[in-house]
C-alpha cells in the first residue's frame, strides 16, 4: 500500500497500532426463515443468551462511567434483557422467523412506540436500536458495534465519527484519529482538537490499512505513513519533547509587544475549571446548549443560573463571552426546534428561535444576568445566528432590559459579516463563528467528507468575509472582533487573523500553547504581510502554503 | 387480583432513570406484577420489570398508574414498588 495522504485537523506527530472501527451492523434479510437444522426453542435459548452477554457488556461498561452516561447506560443494559422485547421475538421466532430477524423487527416496533411519544422518549429509541445492533452483532459472533475495547492504546481508524461514537471516546484508549470520510468542521476534528488528540480526515484508503498494522500520523500536515522506520521514530520523539516544552505563560502577544488574549471555548462548568487550569485568560466562548442537550424541556431560571454561575465561578475577575442558546441543525433541542425542517442549517436557529418560541431568550438572559450578579466575572453575552441589522437591535434591547450591559453577536451568517457596519453598531462586541461562516460562504454541509476541500477557513472568499466584517466593526465604532471557530486555534491560521485585525483568539483550551509559540515568533507586521499574502491567493491550497512558507516555526515545532 | 395504585413522582415523569430503577426492584420479586394507567383495562396490563413497557406507557409526572397482581401474598412487594414510583428520584 501507499502512504496515504489527508487532511491534518489536529496536530501531532504519533506512532501506533491500529484499529478499525467496526463496521455498522447490516439488517437481517427481510422475512428471514428459521433455519430448518435450528429448532425454535433453541433459536429462542441463543436469543436469551445472546441478549445476556449483551447485557452484562452494557454493566459492565456502565460501572465504568459516571453521571449522565452511568444512568443512560444501565438504562440501556436493562434493555438488552427486557422482558417484553425478548416475549415479542420469540412469539416471532415460533412463527417462523430466524433469531435475528425476529429481534431486528421487535425492537423496530418499541422504536417506534417511544419515537411517536416524542421529546425524550423518542430519544431513547436510539438506545433501543443500539442495543437491537449489539444484539444482532453477538448472535453472528461479530464484534460490538461502537469504539473497540483494547488492552494497550491505539489509534482509531473509521469512515467517519458520529457524536454518539465521540461521547465514549476515551483519550487514554484511543492515541489518534485517522477517518477516510469527514472534513476540517466534522466532529472527529472538533472531538480531537478538544482532547488533543492527533487526527487525520478525509484520508482515502484509510479502511483498507491491514488491521493491527503499525502506522505513523502526522496531524498537521495530514499524512499516513504505514512502515514508519526511523525517521518516522525521530519525527515523533521531537513532536513530544516539544509539546511537552509548549507552556503558556498566561498572555498572547506578537514578537513585539502587541496583545492577542488568547482565550479559551467552552461547554459547562468541567470544561471551564479545565481551561482555566490550562492556563486560559478569559472564556471567548461560553456554549450554552451544552449544558442542555439532555432535557425535553426548557430549564427553569433556577438551573440555568446554576448551571452558569459554575462557568463564571471557574472565571473569577475574568471575562466570560456567554454565546446565548444556539439550538437547531447538529444541535437540536426538541423543546425548541423543528426537527421536521427541511434545511436545518438555514432554519429557525440560534437567534431566530425567539421568533418561534418567544420568552425562551428572555429567560436565558435574566438567568445569565442573575448568574454574573453573584460572581465576579465579568459577563459578556452574545446570540449566534445574527443576521440584520434589526436583529442586533432587538438582542440589544433584550439585554439592556436583563441588565447586561455588554452585549454583542456572532458573525456567522455572510450577511452580518458583508453588513457589518450596521450590524455591529447596536452592540459592543463581534465574534466569528467561522465554521458556519465557511460553510454557508461556500455553500458546503459541513458534514459532508465529499466537500471537505470547501470547508476550509483557507478559502480565498472567507479571508475576503473576514477582513470585510473587521473592516466595518471599525466603522460601526470600533467595535473589537474576535474569533471564537476552529480556524483561531490553527496556529498559521491565527497568524493571518492577527494580521487581518482580529482582536482576541478563542479555541480548544489545548491549543492555546501552540498558537501562543508561533504568535510570538513574528511581529504584528508581519502577521499583517503573511495577511496579505493569504487574502491574494488564488486557492485555500496556495493561502494555506504560502502563509506556512512564511512561519518557519511551524516545522520545528511539529505543527 | 391485588392492586396498588401510585402517582408518579419524579419531575420528568417515568423515563429512563426512574425507569430503570423500579424495574429494577419489580424484577427482584419472584411475583409476576403488571403496571398500566388507571383507567386502562387489567388485560392490556404490561410486564412492571420491562424498562421498556415503562417508558412505553408514557407516564408523566402527577399521572396515576395502576400494581397488579394475581398472587395475594404480593401486597407488601406493591406498596414497596408504589413508593419507588413516588419518590422523585430527579431530586438529587
Amino acid at each position: 500500500m501507499q502512504n496515504l495522504k489527508g487532511v491534518g485537523v489536529s496536530p501531532g506527530r504519533i506512532i501506533g497500532t491500529i484499529r478499525h472501527m467496526p463496521q455498522p451492523v447490516q439488517e437481517p434479510h427481510a422475512e428471514q426463515r428459521l433455519s430448518p437444522d435450528v429448532s425454535a426453542e433453541d433459536a429462542i435459548a441463543q436469543l436469551k443468551a445472546a441478549a445476556g452477554r449483551v447485557h452484562e457488556q452494557l454493566k459492565d461498561r456502565a460501572s465504568h462511567a459516571q453521571g449522565d452516561a452511568k444512568a443512560v447506560l444501565e438504562a440501556t443494559a436493562l434493555m438488552a434483557k427486557d422482558s417484553m422485547l425478548l416475549k415479542t421475538a420469540a412469539k416471532k421466532i415460533t412463527a417462523g422467523i430466524c433469531a435475528e430477524r425476529a429481534i431486528w423487527d421487535a425492537a423496530q416496533t418499541v422504536a417506534t412506540q417511544l419515537g411517536a411519544l416524542g421529546g425524550y422518549m423518542a430519544e431513547r429509541a436510539t438506545d433501543v436500536l443500539d442495543v437491537r445492533q449489539r444484539i444482532v452483532a453477538e448472535l453472528r459472533g461479530a464484534p460490538a458495534p461502537g469504539i473497540p475495547h483494547s488492552d494497550t492504546p491505539f489509534i482509531l481508524v473509521a469512515q467517519d465519527l458520529a457524536p454518539a461514537d465521540t461521547a465514549t471516546l476515551d483519550p487514554a484508549q484511543v492515541l489518534a484519529l485517522l477517518t477516510s470520510e469527514g472534513g476540517p468542521q466534522s466532529h472527529t476534528a472538533i472531538i480531537a482538537r478538544s482532547l488533543g488528540l492527533p487526527a487525520v480526515v478525509a484520508a482515502a484508503g484509510a479502511e483498507q490499512i491491514p488491521a493491527d498494522a503499525e502506522i505513523y500520523v502526522d496531524g498537521a500536515t495530514g499524512e499516513i505513513h504505514l512502515e514508519p522506520g526511523q525517521p518516522e521514530r525521530q519525527a515523533a520523539e521531537r513532536w513530544q519533547a516539544s509539546a511537552q516544552l509548549q507552556s503558556f505563560d498566561g498572555t498572547g502577544a506578537t514578537a513585539d509587544g502587541h496583545a492577542v488574549p488568547l482565550l479559551a471555548n467552552v461547554g459547562g462548568a468541567d470544561s471551564a475549571r479545565r481551561a482555566a487550569a490550562d492556563g486560559a485568560e478569559d472564556v471567548g466562548l461560553f456554549r450554552t446548549e451544552f449544558c442542555f442537550l439532555e432535557r425535553d424541556s426548557e430549564p427553569s431560571v433556577e438551573e440555568q443560573a446554576a448551571a452558569y454561575a459554575g462557568v463564571f465561578d471557574a472565571f473569577a475577575g475574568k471575562k466570560v463571552v456567554v454565546r446565548t442558546l444556539d439550538a437547531g441543525a447538529d444541535k437540536p433541542l426538541p423543546f425548541l426546534t423543528d426537527s421536521t425542517e427541511p434545511n436545518p442549517a438555514l432554519g429557525v436557529r440560534g437567534y431566530r428561535t425567539d421568533w418561534s418560541n418567544p420568552g425562551v431568550l428572555q429567560r436565558q438572559l435574566q438567568a445569565i444576568a442573575r448568574a454574573a450578579a453573584g460572581s465576579s466575572a465579568e459577563v459578556w453575552v452574545m446570540a449566534p445566528m445574527i443576521s440584520t441589522v434589526e436583529d442586533s437591535e432587538a438582542f440589544a434591547r433584550m439585554c439592556a432590559d436583563a441588565g447586561l450591559r455588554t452585549p454583542g453577536v456572532m458573525i456567522e451568517v455572510p450577511s452580518a459579516a458583508l453588513n457589518s457596519r450596521h450590524v455591529l453598531q447596536p452592540v459592543q462586541f463581534a465574534s466569528l463563528g467561522t465554521n458556519d461562516l465557511t460553510q454557508y460562504a461556500m455553500a458546503a454541509d459541513r458534514q459532508l467528507g465529499s466537500l471537505a476541500a470547501l470547508n476550509t477557513g483557507w478559502q480565498p472568499a472567507v479571508l475576503q468575509l473576514v477582513k470585510h466584517a473587521v473592516d466595518g466593526a471599525q466603522l460601526a465604532g470600533q467595535r473589537p472582533v474576535g474569533v471564537c471557530g476552529e480556524s483561531a486555534g490553527d496556529p498559521a491560521m491565527a497568524v493571518v487573523l492577527v494580521g487581518l485585525g482580529v482582536a482576541t483568539l478563542s479555541m480548544s483550551a489545548r491549543s492555546i500553547p501552540a498558537v501562543s509559540s508561533v504568535l510570538r515568533s513574528i511581529t504584528l507586521a508581519q502577521a499583517q504581510e503573511l495577511a496579505k499574502v493569504a487574502l491574494n491567493a488564488r486557492t485555500a491550497q496556495e493561502a494555506q502554503q504560502q502563509v506556512r512558507a512564511g512561519l518557519p516555526i511551524l516545522d520545528q515545532l511539529g505543527l | 387480583m391485588i392492586e396498588r395504585t401510585a402517582t408518579i413522582g419524579s419531575s420528568v415523569g417515568l423515563h429512563a432513570r426512574p425507569a430503570a430503577i423500579f424495574a429494577e426492584a419489580a424484577s427482584d420479586y419472584n411475583f409476576d406484577i403488571t403496571i398500566a394507567r388507571q383507567g386502562e383495562p387489567a388485560e392490556d396490563a404490561g410486564d412492571a420489570s420491562s424498562i421498556l413497557t415503562l417508558m412505553g406507557l408514557g407516564a408523566g409526572h402527577g399521572e396515576v398508574v395502576v400494581l397488579r397482581s394475581e398472587d395475594a401474598g404480593a401486597q407488601a412487594a406493591l406498596d414497596a414498588l408504589a413508593a419507588v414510583l413516588e419518590t422523585d428520584h430527579d431530586a438529587s
